[in-house]
């Protein structure tokens, strides 16, 4: 066992008992330091209100987003048949990810491959433990501050999930100011489709760095986030602006887990 | 005979009207059927639902108060003056003068109701007018809004004017008659607006009046004969189209992008070594490099099109300065479907121009600059889907070209190997429980 106490599918397997939620972790969630963070907020969360989870650990691999998005659809479909032959193996009945290009493919595109499962995102998850009093959070630091939520693209327009994230975080008895450009009319942060992994295309700007001008006119001192991409995007945006140390980008599972003490 | 003259002139320029619109109308459905299959006719009550929301009631059109309240005025407008055109229609076959004012005074009140709505309809395009050339709002000075796109844009406010304020000067010459009591023109209608606006008629010589109100009539409806006959060359055309267009709507979630059958096969071959590949199977398809490669549904989206720039003005690509422009995608594909049409019609069905949506019309950097955001889906008051041509052109220009970027080719190649678009090992993914 590791040191944060995290089960994989195997480890219950090897039990003979399956866990009742999969936490699918992501490539970023995985391998990138400031994602990693946000896994493990929630790893804590997870253990803190008790529930069956396990990660697919070194059995999981890319849900195929990016290649899919970037033209390669073979790709993807490799990707999309090799994980539902272990989703399936396992079989995984319910999935949460605290990444909105994962939760999308996972939850759209992955059904019509044979993989049909519950794909929920953490905020929903996280949402659902609040409101059902498995999980109980006070404004704490938070208390009182100007916060402001970026809408991943792949959460919001993409699948419609608005208010979740918003109602998670005004449990913390925050100041939620909104941008000029929210909800259905959000500005993307730069990185979706494939554009994480590329140079941008020639231009006046770049598209975090707009973004990032929308977070600063709403004087918000933390700028809540629910996609590692878009985490990266605005600590970068903020560090253009030399605002890093005024305003912080938080995932909303950090948020909460600060919040729970955890 | 000559009693009849104008009954069978009337009739003549009617049924040429109509027939070259059918004419031209069947060209467009056989440039839309050029696309791929794709059955949309599923969850029926569904898309009625939508059609009567974002069609009909305009939902999507408020979210710019100021457009979608003028758009409003004459959208209204054209619908129920059409219950007027019927008249004049019916007048102009039978040489009769009001013919529905039999309905006495509710006929006075539609005639009335009718003149606030032409004035409505007037004010909302000479505002759209002074949008496009005096306030210049940027959506509709952008690159791509040049030569063809801003004169027919200009010339259907023109139209409308025209139109619009011919059905006024029409019933101002009608009223100032029916106060001369004038034989023929019978006391009918109300005319709050013509009374007004065209007053000073009031007076005049009956014989100058009768010309006024004559020429007025047939100006008004050899417009309407002409200006239909415009709209399968025009981005007006959406007023027709617009309503299939959002029948046809998607109705999955936006973040779901189709998945190619083709290579769903393709891969199923690969992971089950004991199926047999069936010999009389279409070669499979990788993307799109051409129309007739997009479906249907995608070139109904083209020509639905009104090239209003809501999509362009809100994609993260284009503020940025980037050459991707959700509109051009679309007006692009139109344009290069009118091209293949008028090959179709000139050098027959198999002939080969050489040129292709992708690099004649749309170029990579345009493509490889979206961020798959869905800013410009969310954005178009019709449900047209810019994001989708353009994921089907990036899988062209990838699976059968090879030309992604070196950046993603490398992506591609660390998720091949090691199941993550970075190079890190599959094997460290727990790694961080124990950090």
């Amino acid at each position: 066992m590791n040191a944060l106490n995290v089960k994989t599918v195997a480890d219950y397997t090897a039990q003979g008992t399956k866990p009742d939620i999969l936490f699918w972790v992501g490539c970023a969630g995985s391998f990138d330091d400031r994602a990693k963070k946000i896994t493990k907020a929630i790893v804590k969360i997870l253990n803190h209100v008790d529930i069956k989870y396990a990660v697919l650990g070194a059995e999981e691999s890319c849900t195929g987003d990016p290649a899919k998005r970037a033209g390669n659809e073979f790709l993807f479909q490799m990707q999309a048949m090799s994980n539902i032959a272990i989703l399936n193996g396992y079989e995984v009945k319910k999935i949460v990810t605290a990444c909105p290009h994962c939760f999308n493919t996972l939850k759209n595109e992955y059904p019509e491959l044979g993989g049909h499962y519950e794909v929920i995102h953490h905020t929903q998850l996280l949402q659902e433990l609040i409101d059902s009093g498995k999980l109980k959070v006070e404004g704490g630091t938070f208390k009182g501050k100007k916060i402001t939520f970026h809408d991943p693209c792949y959460l919001g327009r993409a699948n419609g999930e608005y208010l979740a994230p918003r109602a998670v975080i005004e449990k913390l008895d925050v100041e939620l100011v909104e941008m000029k450009r929210c909800k259905t009319n959000g500005l993307c942060c730069g990185a979706g489709g494939a554009q994480m992994f590329k140079e941008a295309e020639k231009g006046t700007k770049e598209v975090n760095i707009e973004r990032t001008e929308d977070v600063l006119e709403s004087k918000a001192t933390i700028v809540a986030a629910g996609c590692p991409f878009c985490n990266t995007m605005l600590t970068d945006g903020l560090k253009h602006y030399n605002k890093q140390d005024e305003i912080q980008v938080m995932d909303i599972a950090e948020m909460i887990a600060q919040a729970a003490d955890l | 005979m000559l009693t009849y003259i104008s009954n069978i002139i009337f009739i003549a320029l009617l049924s040429t009207a109509v027939y070259f619109f059918t004419k031209n109308i069947k060209k467009i459905i056989r440039n839309i059927n050029l696309g791929q299959d794709q059955d949309l006719t599923d969850n029926k009550v569904q898309r009625w639902g939508i059609m009567a929301r974002v069609a009909m009631g305009q939902s999507k059109m408020i979210t710019r108060p100021v457009a979608g309240i003028m758009h409003l005025f004459v959208y209204v407008g054209f619908i129920l003056i059409n219950i007027e055109v019927l008249e004049i229609i019916i007048d102009g076959i039978l040489g009769t003068h009001r013919i529905l004012s039999f309905m006495g005074g509710f006929y006075n009140f539609l005639i009335g109701f009718f003149e606030v709505l032409a004035l409505l309809v007037l004010v909302g395009v000479i505002v759209f007018w002074a949008r496009r050339n005096v306030v210049k709002l940027k959506r509709f000075t952008a690159t791509e809004m040049k030569g063809w796109a801003v004169t027919d844009a200009n010339n259907i406010l023109y139209i409308e004017i025209v139109l619009m304020t011919a059905v006024l000067m029409m019933n101002g010459a009608d009223h100032a008659l029916q106060l001369a009591n004038y034989p023929h023109y019978t006391q009918a209608g109300s005319f709050p607006i013509s009374s007004v606006l065209f007053g000073w008629l009031q007076g005049m010589n009956p014989t100058t009046l009768m010309v006024i109100e004559r020429a007025c009539w047939w100006l008004h409806i050899i417009g309407i004969f002409l200006f239909l006959n415009y709209l399968p060359i025009s981005k007006h055309l959406h007023i027709l189209l617009a309503f299939p267009n959002v029948w046809y709507s998607n109705l999955a979630a936006k973040g779901k992008f189709k998945n190619n059958p083709d290579i769903t096969r393709e891969v199923n071959l690969m992971l089950n070594p004991s199926a047999t590949i069936d010999p009389n199977a279409a070669p499979p398809k990788f993307g799109a490099k051409d129309v007739n490669d997009l479906s249907w549904i995608q070139l109904l989206n083209a020509y639905s099109c009104t090239e209003c720039g809501r999509c362009t003005s809100n994609c993260p690509a284009n503020q940025t300065g980037k050459l991707l422009s959700p509109r051009k995608i679309m007006m692009d594909t139109r344009d290069r479907m009118e091209e293949v049409g008028k090959n179709i019609d000139t050098k027959g069905v198999d002939f080969n121009d050489g040129k292709a949506l992708v690099g004649n019309y749309i170029t990579a950097e345009e493509l490889w600059a979206c961020t798959s955001c869905n800013a410009c889906v969310e954005s178009c008051p019709i449900n047209i889907d810019p994001l989708s041509i353009i994921m089907d052109l990036r899988q062209y220009l990838v699976l059968e070209k090879s030309e992604a970027p070196q950046s993603l080719n490398s992506m591609f190649t660390n998720i091949e190997n090691n199941g993550a678009p970075w190079q890190y090992s599959q094997a460290d993914r727990l790694k961080w429980a124990n950090e």
